[in-house]
């Protein structure tokens, strides 16, 4: 199985979510990451979803999540032709003794520290999932104390728009 | 389900004062409540008949129905039978069916009949009463979250918060119903929305962004199934439901008659292509015809049109049609290689698509040098007609045999008729028993199997035909589930015919425990036969139709022709039959359509049991 993103622009109605996240279960596939947000456009809204599938059962929920009438138009983001981002929010335990050393490593990943208090920094990171892992990993040993991620979201590069052929 | 949600007050009369009349609609924008608003709605969209209950939450629209000229309410007993009705109306006229029913439990009956009517593909719209817009999400009386039960079983629904949207939603709701692949939508009303002032205009602006039906198909993939289809030596034509749906029983017929392809018809698409027609296979699958199924396992190219390639055609998938090439044409994408890849896929309406692809073979055939000789296709075809024609013995209890009864109905009756069936058994024999001609005669619930379809199914299909005889061929089983509609039929001038093949059982699943569960019949018998409880022919009469029985092979002919002449109300027939008689040919669940069972006198694999 391999991941892949799919952009789909949705009508802004309520209960939009539900059906794409319904669709998606009934139909047996598991979703890694989801975000939802507005657009440009004052009706249209964006899910970002990564889900892990194999190519013909992603070529039949695409076609599946089409047949929703409020799904207007659905892109498949290479992950080369794409920024693909999430947002991580991470509560390090460090005190003194190894505050810098931590600091040290927020730094390495161009992170950076949003709170602080006498035991413990709060960390903010954005980046590919690959990336928040390594962070996340680096930051372990001292005491993860609590962990808060977005779901991922892409746009893909250059300087076509997928939003301004999907309202033609 | 007619509680009150509100209570009257005190001397208050109920239904105050004179109210205009729906008016025809016209452009200009008029007040009107919102369930006057829904209303107008149904009467400009075209709407002719409803099926549904009133209660606490759709009262209000209920009054304006009462004004209504063009709109008929049929009352039904239950909200299964409104919901079905609808389905049997839209199957025999093509047209939208209409089923009303109040929230909560009103809602929720209809859920096994949109349900139904969404694997079968049927325009249905479902317009549901909901507690007013402060109540919801408070757990009201009769409250429901009808939109989230019913979104994975309707092609779309929706909840009205504003009367100002109500004849965009019913307007939107008949288009998506009816348009693409046609399916059933919902459109929920909380009872204040139907009780606010609004305007009404007409016709409004469809706002459907997300929604655009290929009809058309491309003009290439017509092309290179056409040159599959010239160069083919074993073609076969496997024909769905979408080719009744499309309206393209015409042009499949010159397709057929043009290029000299054998025709298989599903379970849904029985009368697409005329039973009687030479070049008719029969039906494939489970209890297919041995020469439907070999034709097609033994096919080097399946021209599936309006076919979904389901698991009860299929059998196991893996050794379904292994050496044919698959050309999938279908008016949803989703369809296509869903199950089986497609070589060649073409989304359009089957009736465009069979109108290009006849002139794209006409033009392949006459490019091409040779032409291919389908004539040893034919010889080994007609060999399987004639070696396993379909057939049935008479039962060795000297009971009366069912297949004899349907075979008889539709010898009498004729192709004229609407047939619908409820789910097992019966409908198996009436697929294969009775011969069908024309499109939109045989209605039964393919997809979803459900049982107790076949009695409203029929009220709704004689409420769309009334000219036409309208035949429901039910199990003893099915037809204790849903046949409080007679009553309704009865009273509201449907006469209908049921005609219910009663072997005591649960027919199909006492079969199933016969071959593979070592005889055990566990729960299969309904006791009807036993202690004639239900007795079906008092049961009519109490429900105000006629009453009939058949016991022996004498007196089958002379029921149906008694009930044929009764005209002025509903007729019930009570077949009893044998208990033992089973369903051949068979090819069993899970196991592939080369292992077809038992044609008639060859039953390789159950010759002890038999």
């Amino acid at each position: 199985m391999t991941r892949h993103t799919l952009s789909v622009l949705v009508e802004d109605k309520p209960g939009v979510l539900a059906r794409v996240a319904g669709l998606f279960s009934r139909r047996g596939f598991n979703i890694e990451s989801l975000a939802v947000g507005r657009t440009e456009y004052p009706d249209i809204s964006r899910m970002t979803i990564v889900v892990s599938v194999d190519e013909l059962p992603l070529e039949q929920v695409t076609k599946q999540l089409n047949k929703l009438i409020n799904v207007i138009k659905i892109v498949e983001l290479e992950p080369t032709a794409s920024v693909q981002r999430q947002l991580l929010l991470v509560k390090v335990r460090a005190d003194a003794t190894v505050r810098s050393q931590v600091l040290e490593t927020v730094q390495l990943f161009r992170a950076k520290v949003v709170d602080v208090s006498p035991e413990a920094v709060t960390v903010e990171a954005t980046g590919t999932s690959d990336k928040l892992d390594a962070l996340l990993r680096m930051l372990e040993p001292y005491g993860l104390r609590e962990i808060v991620q977005s779901g991922m979201v892409a746009i893909g590069r250059g300087a076509r728009s997928i939003t301004a052929t999907a309202v033609r | 389900m007619t509680s009150a949600t509100s209570r009257q007050a005190p001397g208050e009369s109920p239904r105050p004062g004179p109210r205009p009349k729906p008016a025809p609609p016209s452009g200009a924008p008029i007040r009107v409540t919102g369930a006057q608003s829904l209303v107008r709605s149904l009467e400009a969209v075209g709407c002719e008949i409803v099926f549904g209950i009133p209660g606490g939450t759709i009262l209000p629209a209920y009054d304006p129905l009462l004004d209504s000229t063009k709109v008929r309410h049929v009352l039904v007993r239950h909200e299964q039978g409104a919901g079905h009705a609808a389905t049997g109306y839209a199957q025999a006229t093509g047209k939208v069916g209409v089923c009303m029913a109040t929230s909560g439990p009103g809602a929720t009956n209809l859920v096994t009949p949109l349900a139904d009517a969404n694997m079968d593909s049927v325009p249905v719209v479902a317009i549901t009463g909901q507690q007013s817009r402060a109540l919801i999400g408070t757990d009201a009386f009769q409250e429901a979250d009808i939109c989230g039960i019913t979104m994975p079983i309707t092609k779309h629904n929706v909840l009205v918060t504003d009367p100002a949207e109500i004849p965009r939603a019913i307007a939107e709701a008949f288009h998506l119903a009816s348009t693409g692949r046609p399916g059933p939508v919902l459109v929920d009303i909380p009872k204040d929305v139907l009780q606010e002032t609004t305007t009404f205009s007409w016709p409004p602006e469809l706002r459907l962004p997300g929604y655009r039906p290929t009809t058309r198909p491309h003009g290439k993939q017509v092309r290179e199934a056409a040159k599959l289809i010239a160069a083919a030596r074993k073609p076969v034509l496997y024909v769905g439901g979408g080719v009744i749906k499309a309206n393209a029983h015409a042009e499949l017929l010159r397709l057929a008659e043009s290029t000299g392809i054998p025709v298989v018809t599903t379970l849904m698409a029985k009368g697409a292509f005329p039973d009687s027609h030479p070049q008719h296979m029969g039906m494939p699958g489970m209890h297919g015809s041995v020469g439907a199924v070999a034709a097609m396992q033994e096919s080097d190219l399946l021209v599936a049109l309006g076919a979904r390639f389901d698991d009860r055609v299929t059998g196991q998938l893996s050794s379904f049609a292994p050496h044919a090439q698959v050309v999938h044409a279908d008016i949803d994408p989703a369809e296509i290689s869903k199950n089986r890849r497609a070589d060649v896929p073409i989304v359009g309406d089957c009736k465009e698509i069979i109108t290009e692809l006849v002139d794209a073979i006409r033009v392949e055939v006459e490019h091409s040098d040779k032409r291919v000789d389908l004539a040893p296709w034919w010889a080994y075809l007609n060999g399987l007609k004639e070696t396993y024609p379909l057939g049935y013995d008479w039962p060795s209890d000297g009971t009366l045999s069912p297949q004899y009864v349907i075979e008889r109905i539709g010898s009498l009756v004729g192709p004229d008729a609407h047939y619908t069936a409820g789910v097992g058994q019966h409908q198996m024999w009436a697929a294969q028993f009775i011969k069908y001609e024309n499109p939109r005669t045989w209605i039964n619930s393919g997809g979803l199997g459900t049982m107790g379809f076949a009695v409203p199914a029929a009220m709704g299909a004689k409420a769309g035909a009334p000219d036409k005889a309208v035949w429901a061929i039910d199990g003893d089983g099915c037809f204790q589930m849903t046949n409080q509609e007679l009553a309704t039929c009865a009273i509201e001038g449907l006469p209908i015919k049921v005609a219910v093949i009663n072997n005591g059982n649960l027919g199909m699943v006492r079969q199933w425990q016969n071959l593979f569960y070592e005889g055990r019949y566990s729960q299969t018998d309904l006791g009807t036969h036993k202690h004639r409880i239900p007795d079906f022919k008092l049961l009519g009469e109490a429900m105000g139709c006629a009453g009939l029985r058949a016991e022996s092979r004498e007196e089958v002919d002379a029921v149906i022709k008694q009930a044929m002449e009764i005209n002025d109300r509903p007729v019930v027939i009570d077949f009893v039959v044998g208990k033992d008689a089973q369903v051949w040919p068979m090819v069993a669940a899970g196991t592939g359509n080369s292992e077809i069972m038992a044609a008639r006198g060859i039953r390789p694999l159950f010759d002890e049991d038999l």
